[in-house]
This record gives structure tokens, sequence and C-alpha cells, in this order.
């Protein structure tokens, strides 16, 4: 009888547990709260893109994209070429230097140095140079690079290449690091060395967050104004040349046009914003496409 | 025959060195013996994990190592194919020869070693890589001229995996299931021909039918392969072993560290029916461990 009754207390104790109001209530509040705070992250982005989009596409006609930069900004003429190139170009010799030079570093960082000083020393450099703002990148390249050869595309390389190397050295580390050790011992048991190791094994499987890390890396570059006020110059003609004479770019058009106040240049502005967005994300999506490709020809 | 065969594969192993010099190094050797282990210490920096370890392997054999948790048998494993060099601090004393070469003699290339010593081990591991390239993977990396399309047929018919995935071989290895993985890892050490298989216990994350596949395997490997595998499973070590090692672990008298020790390396029949040692007894017994 006595059972009976401890049986019958159970299970009524477990009803009573599970159906309890206040849990419930506080359940849904908190995800409430956790939806409403996604849909707030999103406002921002969306109203920038979309406020881009709308200031800027009237700007985009085939003129555009290669006429060289008006003499006078005041009036509605001549294009954005000369910007965009330009960009491209500081970007992508930025990057040629970068990429390399960041992802072997985080190997031997990763795979080489491990906790040794030297490594500990880069590791702390490359923290410590990302947070530097990069405006003393393009002061520091103004001073040792700009001075004495004066202004060039390549100077705004260099200061962007400075900017994008740390962010490159540790995005790539981390995603050696998330490589599983026991890939690495398999490698080695069947007899590779270790640097064919790296090539044919962690590389591969690393790779979709290299990239990753990268496109960040170029993305954050690319839309960087401050050191490429002082290293590139003003140029209004198209300028193919790396080393020699000033060039201009798109975040240095936006900044300039945006301050004058002609509606005009600030339209200007605008479909420079606009480009250089499409232009990061193109890159992003390309990016996203090679490196999906690479990884299944070698991941299967 | 066989062991002038065997001298010239074990001359091969060492490098920078004639091999008249290597010749009058080797000294005479039952050729069924593989690996001939004396005195064997492994220390990981100061602390002495394993001691005193003598032991041989035989040709084309199933030995089984095993102990309870820390008594060294996976640290010794590990030195037949020398991956305690990977290890930090790890250090050997005493020798572990190889067909009468010692793989620790200052001259041996580790990474010649592994490529005639293979390995499986606890978790299975595939590359994230198609099935064909995860056994095409040794073969390509030591520069293999024949056939890779009949060397993966063969691995996998070997190990007892081609009819479960001859029609997908260009798929992810991640896809196969546990025991299929721990299969597609016995079939990939085996594409680059190897004289011995180590196994890790190998069983140890699989269920019991991928674990009977498994040992039903190691039977059908054992005509052409040596075999050694570290087993916490006693019925197992029962069931596919010809000789089995026992190690414990004992207290160190100077601190509260615990050194590995072999403590009876004999037939697995006599192991497990009519042990020397007591704690042999103890431990097969379930009274210890």
């Amino acid at each position: 009888m006595n059972e009976l009754l401890v049986h019958f207390d159970a299970g009524e104790a477990l009803l009573r547990g599970t159906t309890k109001r206040s849990r419930r209530v506080r359940n849904r509040l908190a995800s409430i709260w956790m939806a409403g705070s996604v849909l707030v992250a999103i406002v921002p982005l969306a109203l920038v893109i979309g406020y881009v989009v709308v200031k800027g596409i009237g700007q985009l006609t085939p003129d555009w994209f290669t006429k060289d930069l008006p003499a006078v900004t005041r009036k509605a003429s001549g294009g954005m070429g000369p910007a965009i190139v330009g960009t491209l170009l500081i970007t992508g010799v930025a990057a040629a230097m970068a990429v390399p030079l960041g992802v072997l570093g985080a190997i031997y960082l990763h795979e080489y140095g491990g906790r040794g000083r030297l490594a500990r020393l880069i590791r702390f450099m490359a923290d410590v140079m990302t947070g530097v703002p990069s405006i003393v990148m393009g002061l520091f390249v103004y001073t040792v690079w700009t001075i004495s050869h004066g202004l060039s595309a390549f100077g705004g390389a260099l200061a962007l290449a400075c900017l994008m190397l740390p962010i490159i050295i540790r995005t790539t580390e981390e995603m050696l690091r998330l490589v599983p050790d026991e890939l690495r011992q398999a490698s080695y048991a069947l007899g590779n060395r270790k640097w064919r190791t790296i090539i044919t094994v962690v590389l591969p499987a690393a790779f979709g967050g290299i990239t990753s890390g990268v496109m960040l890396a170029v993305a954050r570059a690319a839309g960087e104004t401050a050191p490429l006020v002082f290293t590139i110059g003003a140029a209004r003609n198209l300028n193919l040349s790396i080393f020699n004479g000033p060039t201009t770019a798109l975040s240095v058009q936006i900044f300039g046009n945006a301050q004058t106040p002609f509606e005009a240049a600030q339209a200007r502005a605008w479909g420079a914003a606009l480009t250089l967005v499409a232009l990061v994300f193109i890159l992003t999506i390309l990016a996203r496409v090679v490196s999906a490709r690479v990884a299944r020809r070698h991941n299967a | 025959m066989t062991e002038g065969i065997t001298r010239e594969e074990t001359s091969e192993l060492m490098t920078g060195s004639a091999p008249e010099s290597t010749e009058a190094a080797i000294p005479a050797v039952d050729p069924a013996t593989v690996f001939d282990v004396r005195d064997l210490d492994v220390f990981y920096g100061n602390f002495r994990a394993v001691r005193d370890v003598n032991l041989e392997i035989r040709q084309r054999e199933i030995t089984a190592f095993i102990g309870p948790s820390g008594c060294g048998k996976s640290t010794v494993l590990r030195c037949f194919d020398r991956m305690n060099d990977l290890i930090e601090g790890a250090r050997v004393e005493g020798q572990v020869l190889y067909h009468g070469v010692d793989l620790y003699d200052p001259r041996i290339d580790p990474v010649e070693v592994r490529k005639r010593i293979g390995m499986v081990f606890q978790k299975p591991n595939p590359f994230p890589k198609s099935i064909y390239d995860n056994i095409a993977f040794g073969p390509r990396i030591a520069g293999t001229r024949a056939n890779l399309d009949d060397i993966v047929e063969h691995a996998l018919r070997r190990s007892a995996l081609w009819d479960e995935v001859k029609d997908r071989l260009k798929k992810s290895a991640m896809g196969l299931s546990g025991g299929q993985q721990q299969r597609l890892c016995i079939a990939r050490a085996i594409a680059v021909e190897p004289e011995v298989i180590l196994m890790d216990e190998p069983c140890s994350a699989l269920d019991p039918i991928a674990t009977a596949r498994i040992e039903d395997l190691m039977q059908e490997l054992k005509s052409e392969y040596t075999i050694i595998i570290v087993t916490h499973n006693m019925q197992q070590a029962a069931r596919v072993s010809d000789r089995t090692a026992f190690f414990t672990t004992e207290v160190n008298p100077d601190s509260d560290t615990r050194t590995g020790r072999l403590v009876e390396f004999a037939t697995t029949q006599k192991i497990f029916s009519a042990p020397d040692d007591e704690r042999t007894e103890n431990y097969i017994t379930g009274r210890f461990g």
C-alpha cells in the first residue's frame, strides 16, 4: 500500500515539474530576447547596404567604369575608372605580398615554432600589429618609402600589406590549429615527411578557413583610406604603373568627394561607395567558389 | 635466402653510410625475428614511462600487448615505428632491433622506418579526401610507378572493404561508418606494403560487429604481415593473438609516479591458462586492473 503511494507521488511530482508555468514563461522570454537581438543587429547592416545602393546606383553608367576623373568636381561628368583600377591594383599588389608571407609565417608559427621564444614573440607582435591604427601604417610607409621614392601605388600597397599581414597570420594559425593532430599522425605513420605532410594533408584540410581569413584581410584593406592618403597621392588619370607616379583609389575618392559642398561630387562619392561594396562582395563570392572547388578536388 | 633479402632491406634503412659497414654491423639473427627489444626504457622528459622491456616479435604472428591504463603498452608500440619521436621530450634507452638493425641508431631515418612499419590508430583517422585518395596517399608519396588503380583495389580487397565501397571510390571517406573507416585505415596502411602493422587499440571506438570484422581481418592479414596489437580487451587478445605480453605499472619509491613494466611475455595460450607470474594471473582473472 505504502509502495503504491510512493509510486503515485513520484509520477505526480514529475508531471508538476515539467509543466511549471514560470519555466515556460522564462523560456519564451529568453527566446524572444535572442531573436530580437538578431533582428536589431541586422537592421543597421541592411540599412547601410540599402542606402548605399539607393544613393549610388544612379552613377553606375558605362562611362563610370571607363572615363577618367573629371577635372572640375562641381559638375557631373567623367567617371571613376582610375580609382577602380587603382583600388584593384593596390589591393592586388598588397595581397600578393601579404598572403604568401602571412600564410608561410602562420605555418612556421603553428607547425614549426610551437611554444618557442621566437614564435611567442612573433605571435605577440602580430597581435599588437592588428591593433595598430591604419593611419600609423600609412605614416610608417610614408617615412620609409614615399619620402625617398615618391607617391605611387606601391607605397599604398606596402601600407595595406602591413595591415593585412597580422590578420592573415592570426586567422591562418587558428585554422591550422583546427586541423586534428590525428591527420598529421596518420600521414607521418605512412612515411610522409613533415613538409610534405603540411602540403598534402594540413593545408588542404585548412584551405577553406585560410581563404576566409585572407578574404577578410583583403576586404578590410580594400576599404582603407587613411594609409592611402599619404602614400598614393591623387591622380585624375589612369595610372597602370605600380612604382611610378601618383594614382587614386575608391576609398580616397569617397573621402575627397564627400567633403565637398557640390551635389555632383557627393553623388560620385555614393557611386564610389557602391562600387567598393560591390567589388568586395564579388571578390568574396569568387574566393568562396574557388575555395569550394579546390576543397572538393582535394578532399573529394 | 630470406636472411639475404632481410639484410638488403635493413641496410636500406641506413642513411649516410657505406653498405659494407652496415653489413658488418648486422649480427647474425633468426630471420623469423622481426623485432628484438633489449632493455628498453622510454622517458618523457625526466619521467621514466617504461623500463626494462625485453621481448621478441616473430614474423607473421599476432602479438598482443595487454595491461592496465598507463602501463606503457602504447608507448612501447610507438617505439617500433619511432612515432614517439614526434612527442617533445620523448627519449629511448636500450635497443629495438629490426632484423638485427637498431631502429634508434643515429644513422636511421625515422621516415624510412615508418614506410616499412605501418600503424593503425585508436580513433579511425581517414584523411578528409576520397576513399581512393586515402589509399593512394602512401604509394603516391613513395613515388610508386605501379598502377594506382590496381594498388587501391588490392588494398581494399585485402581489407575486406572493396565490395562495400567499389561504387563510391571518389566519394569522401568521411561518409563511411566508424568500422568501415577503420578498415580503410588498415587498407591505407597495407597499400604501402609494410612488413609490420602496429595497431593501437584499433577497436576501442567500434561496436561489437565492427570489432569482429576487424578481428577476422587480422587473421586474414596474418599470412602476409606481422601484427602487433595493443588492446584493453583481454578477450580480444585471447581470441586473436599468438603471443601476449602483459604489462603493469609499478609505483616508483621516490615519487608518486608510475612506471610501466613488462611482467610476462609468452604464448597467448600460456598467458591465459597457466601464467608464471601471479600479477598476470590476477589481471586476467579480473582481480586487478
